[in-house]
């Protein structure tokens, strides 16, 4: 009796003894961050960046051990909606804000262009060896279901000399919504008048036809096993698998390949008729070697910082990360902002303020 | 109201602490709100769906049920397509599942010597801890390239003048997502019915035995007896089916509509929100989404309920069966 009692109350005093600990690992602890002289930054947004950016970081905080900055993978839109809400320090999206995104935010949010990145089309057919040419038309038309075989006449026509299978096609797309569909629709809907209106630009439209894949990699993976296959990637995805990648038609009539250089040449050829907030789309852009389904990706800040030193901080990051920092995208299968892209973005960090002094006049 | 008569108060007591004991009140009263705090999570959960959910609740009423078009572009949401995605392959997966599990288990209690017992024990449980996104791997690189050589093309010739049978064959689609979560219920599955079984007193099968039953007829009698813990596994593996998302949205082709072809992509309610909730913009478009993880706790309430009822009745009329014989 008096054992099972005695166990009674070890087992309850255990009990009430975790139940503290739990209390007290759950109160928030003080002391965290802001002695001695450190800055710690937090970000959140696109995952297509991700890689870059925490290279980025890792050598930024070689040189800057003061400064600690993190990033967070979380996607654009969650990264628009925190800094929308101030839990972070900055945001990164591959699609610019939209207008009323911008209307609600409570204060001016600068688009700071950080590299570029492009979509490819890859598809899986037997013993079709050399790449394939893609016009506009074409693409829409395949995942629009319009073009059901691969020897369509309309295939074919741009492609002589290729022996194309009289297969059904198999079209993939991205379930997950991302920033690939995005550039990938956008780009869609400047070429064809049936999508625009069929179907739109967005992260998650509702494809007319084809298979849902989670991921650059589920993509990936279902083109790789499934025969007569077509499907869009991230270039830097395709470069690294080593995956079979389309030539498509620019607006300058040429069948472009995707590359590092042809994406950056798309670049450049917008910087004459880029706006002043920097928000743009550079699909299906002029040049004669733009590669067209190209797009920026940028980090967002508010232009008005409310703590100097952090402002500091970030404005110094930033304006590192454009300059040095674009040496580590093509490692990476980023392409580099071009020099003028470069000079647009500068004058865009100096523009940051914090209480209304700026914050890189020194 | 605030007056606490001398009777309930003794009766709380009583409730607290029966033996009269200081440390089994504290006791009690920490279990009670450990039992409280996982009713507490319940609730604030619905709440939170509910209240998230609401833009979307009031823009389109009950017509989000039996929506047909998810277009988040033009702010169209109808979740429709994902409720019959979730259900049929749910369904799918147990119709497979259910006569593997029970295979299994009988095999492993009443008919494997014990060196062969326990090894195949420890795998099919084993099975249950892998994580699902290898299933899903798995499945994009064995299952799907499997079935669309060596199944689809048999089935689509056989059965192809049914409607289930139809369609371009890929290897992804609704019935490969059932398929693989058939693979991955049945080691749930089987490892309670195993123990279900085991519990199933000797005597029962020495009674039938002695009665001159043969040894099919014996498993019998030691299936009708465990009967309501058998039901409780499919519940379980049920429970699993419904709310699994990896490796469904890695085979099920993700495309929410509605087709009567067991070939045809579909979309599971689980697999829309991991898919479009990181890159959601817009409030409706949220809280759509929301709404869509509300409508799996109901779905999942409601399948749950109603399994519950057929093996309550089931359960009853062999328990019938089993008296009159």
């Amino acid at each position: 009796m008096s054992v099972s009692k005695r166990s009674f109350q070890l087992v309850a005093c255990l009990s009430v003894f975790v139940f503290l600990l739990i209390g007290v690992a759950c109160t928030p602890g003080g002391g965290s961050g802001g002695s001695g002289g450190t800055v710690s930054l937090h970000g959140a947004g696109a995952t297509f960046p991700n890689p870059l950016y925490q290279k980025w970081l890792s050598e930024h905080g070689k040189l800057h051990p003061n400064a600690r900055i993190d990033y967070q993978s979380i996607g654009s839109g969650g990264g628009i909606k925190q800094l929308k809400e101030q839990t972070v320090d900055f945001g990164a999206s591959d699609a610019p804000m939209k207008d009323e995104d911008l209307k609600s935010a409570p204060g001016e949010i600068l688009h700071v262009p950080t590299v570029l990145g492009a979509v490819v089309i890859t598809y899986n057919l037997a013993g079709v060896s050399q790449p394939l040419r893609f016009t506009p038309e074409l693409i829409a038309d395949i995942y629009l279901g319009k073009i059901k075989k691969w020897n369509d006449a309309k295939i074919t026509a741009d492609n002589p000399g290729v022996t194309l299978p009289a297969t059904d096609i198999t079209v993939v797309y991205r379930s997950d919504g991302s920033g690939t569909s995005a550039v990938f629709t956008d780009y869609l809907s400047k070429v064809s008048a049936e999508w625009k209106e069929k179907v739109g630009t967005g992260t998650s439209p509702k494809w007319p036809i084809g298979l849902g894949a989670k991921g650059n990699e589920g993509v990936t993976g279902q083109v790789k096993n499934t025969p007569n296959t077509i499907g869009y990637t991230e270039l830097a995805y395709a470069v690294q698998n080593k995956l079979p990648v389309g030539l498509v038609k620019n607006a300058s009539g040429n069948f472009v390949e995707p590359t590092i250089d042809t994406v950056t040449a798309a670049a450049a050829a917008s910087a004459a008729t880029i706006p002043d907030d920097l928000r743009v789309s550079i699909t299906n852009a002029q040049g004669a070697q733009a590669y067209p389904i190209s797009s920026f990706t940028y980090i967002l800040v508010y232009k008005d910082q409310k703590d100097a030193a952090k402002g500091k901080v970030l404005a110094d990051f930033l304006w590192w990360g454009i300059h040095d920092g674009e040496s580590f995208a093509k490692d990476l299968q980023y392409a580099p902002l071009p020099a003028e892209i470069v000079k647009k973005a500068e004058a865009k960090i100096n523009s940051m303020t914090a209480g209304g002094t700026p914050l890189r006049q020194s | 109201m605030s007056a606490v008569t001398a009777n309930q108060y003794s009766s709380w007591r009583r409730v607290l602490s029966p033996t009269g004991n200081t440390g089994d009140a504290v006791y009690r009263v920490l279990m009670l709100l450990i039992a409280l705090l996982m009713v507490g999570i319940v609730v604030t959960m619905v709440w939170a769906l509910a209240t998230e959910s609401m833009p979307s609740i009031r823009q389109f009423g009950f017509s989000f049920l039996k929506g047909r078009t998810w277009d988040p572009i033009r702010g169209e949401f109808g979740a429709l397509p994902f409720i019959y995605g979730t259900v049929a392959s749910s369904v799918i997966a147990l119709l497979i599942s259910v006569p593997f599990s029970l295979g299994i288990a009988i095999f492993l209690v009443e008919q494997a010597p014990y060196y062969i017992a326990r090894p195949i024990g420890f795998l099919v449980e084993l099975l249950a801890a892998i994580p699902s996104v290898v299933y899903g791997l798995w499945g994009i690189f064995v299952l799907a390239p499997f079935l669309r050589e060596y199944v689809q093309p048999p089935l689509a010739r056989v059965l192809g003048w049914t409607p289930l049978f139809r369609g371009q064959i890929t290897g992804f689609g609704l019935l490969t997502g059932g398929i693989i979560l058939a693979i991955m219920v049945t080691p749930i599955i089987s490892a309670v019915v195993r123990d279900v079984l085991t519990a199933v007193p000797s005597s029962q099968r020495e009674a039938a035995l002695a009665l001159g039953a043969t040894k099919w007829e014996m498993i019998r009698v030691v299936l009708v007896n465990g009967a309501p813990g058998i039901a409780g596994a499919v519940i379980l593996g049920l429970g699993r089916a419904l709310g699994e998302t990896m490796a469904v949205t890695m085979l099920i082709g993700n495309r929410p509509e509605i087709s009567a072809s067991l070939f045809d992509p579909s979309y599971t309610i689980a697999s829309a929100i991991a898919n479009e909730f990181t890159e959601a913009t817009g409030d409706l478009y949220l809280s759509a989404l929301v709404e869509l993880g509300l409508i799996l706790f109901l779905v999942t309430f409601i399948v749950n309920g109603i399994a519950r009822v057929l093996v309550w009745n089931v359960t009853r009329k062999t328990g019938g069966v089993g008296r009159a014989a």
